[in-house]
């Protein structure tokens, strides 16, 4: 979705100071309530009944303003508790008043397997017997799409032109991912922009991005006329 | 200071502070969440899990050049082998600085980063502005970080898009060739491995 979350190359912001950097240097949570919502979304998150695709997405559907008005793990809480609704894990009546009123049939994680889900990850990498579309080296160019769903194919890539750098062999298809759960296997390459295709002359340095094959237009090409 | 967010028309601390407890308090009581879980999720970020990781791995390439190689054609394997891994972390790549080309890394779309190397990421990484303009402008945030990159030397900015995340592999300071990866470990800051910063030769504060 073309939502506020998407800031690549957005104007307005103030320049970042030296309060700031300190701040970074300060901790990871300002408050209290950051800690916990950090970790109810991860420990929700291990129950099992959404993916992390799922989730971007619940925190990015927002109104913008309210996106670019709010804390970043604000963010976290209204997609923990969109994700919450949506599964049906807990029901709008009991997010309300803050009481069980029905019974649970999942479980939570204990502390002693926090350690090995941690260490185990959730590699998003997926064997696929397709065959790449691209080479290293060859020249790609981003679709113009705006699906009102997720993708991770950010606005300033969207029409302009790179050069494959690497492939990273197949990975899970993030966008329908998000829509359906199912895990689609396509190739994902990294790309080289050249900062003056994406930002106009005079801007220099490169930009590389991850991006997923069906973002590519040849791919699009190259698949209608097999 | 527009990424702080403070609302002008009531108390926002304690009305977030009270939408998050009631929150808590559900999930507990339908079973959903433990406390003791929860609170060991938050130790291990908090106290185990940080930069001193990436930094160990940095310091090992600056002094093993078979280990660099490996980390620069295989991260996620050659950062395993230090005992690195999982979550937020499995595929790795690392970009080296070099004289000729400096390495930035960001996350216009949430706020990616290799928590396995680095921990929980900065506000500031996960916040608007540098968010927008890490890639448009980069040497501006460079300066805003308070590095000045020679007009000769290319700015190459990752954004992390997918499930790849990405770690700079800053340049080891001159005149250090006796110290052990150990002692350069030390010098090795979160802000150098994200590439807003140089390593330089006093150790971090």
């Amino acid at each position: 979705m073309n939502g506020a979350h998407d800031l690549g190359g957005m104007h307005g912001f103030a320049a970042i100071d030296q309060a700031q950097i300190d701040q970074g240097n300060a901790g990871n949570f300002t408050s209290l309530w950051e800690e916990k919502v950090f970790a109810m979304t991860l420990a929700c998150g291990m129950l099992g009944q959404w993916n992390l695709d799922q989730s971007r997405f619940a925190r990015e559907n927002t109104d913008p303003s309210n996106y670019l008005n709010s804390h970043y793990y604000e963010h976290w809480l209204h997609g923990l508790e969109t994700l919450l609704l949506e599964k049906g894990v807990v029901s709008h009546e009991e997010l309300k008043h803050g009481k069980k009123e029905s019974l649970t049939c999942f479980s939570s994680i204990k502390k002693e397997d926090v350690a090995a889900i941690i260490k185990q990850g959730g590699p998003a990498s997926l064997a696929s017997e397709h065959e790449p579309f691209f080479q290293v080296g060859d020249k790609a160019t981003v679709a113009n799409f705006h699906p009102k769903s997720h993708t991770r194919a950010p606005r300033y890539i969207r029409g302009k032109n790179g050069v494959i750098v690497k492939h990273h062999g197949t990975h899970i298809f993030p966008d329908e991912h998000a829509l359906s759960g199912t895990k689609i296997p396509v190739h994902l390459y990294n790309i080289r922009f050249e900062s003056d295709e994406l930002w106009g002359a005079g801007s220099d340095g490169s930009v590389f991005v991850d991006v997923f094959e069906p973002y590519l237009l040849a791919s699009a090409a190259k698949l209608s006329a097999n | 200071m527009s990424d702080n967010h403070v609302h002008h028309h009531h108390s926002p601390l304690s009305e977030i502070d009270q939408r998050v407890n009631k929150l808590q308090n559900l999930l507990i009581e339908k079973g959903l969440i433990n406390q003791e879980a929860m609170d060991e999720l938050i130790d291990t970020y908090e106290n185990r899990v940080g930069p001193q990781n990436g930094a160990r791995v940095v310091a090992r390439a600056w002094t093993d050049a078979d280990y660099k190689s490996r980390l620069l054609r295989d991260a996620t394997n050659a950062i395993r082998e230090m005992g690195y891994e999982g979550r937020q972390g499995e595929h790795m790549e690392v970009v080296e600085n070099t004289d000729s080309v400096h390495n930035l890394v960001v996350c216009t779309l949430c706020s990616c980063y290799p928590w396995p190397v680095l921990g929980l990421p900065p506000t500031w990484y996960k916040a608007s502005s540098y968010r927008a303009r890490a890639v448009s402008e980069p040497r501006l945030v460079l300066q805003e970080f308070g590095v000045e990159l020679a007009p000769g030397v290319e700015v190459r900015v990752w954004d992390s898009t997918a499930e790849i995340r990405y770690l700079v592999l800053p340049q080891r300071p001159v005149g250090l060739e006796h110290w052990t990866a150990e002692q350069l470990s030390e010098l090795v800051t979160r802000d150098s491995m994200i590439g807003v910063a140089l390593v330089s030769k006093e150790p971090a504060v």
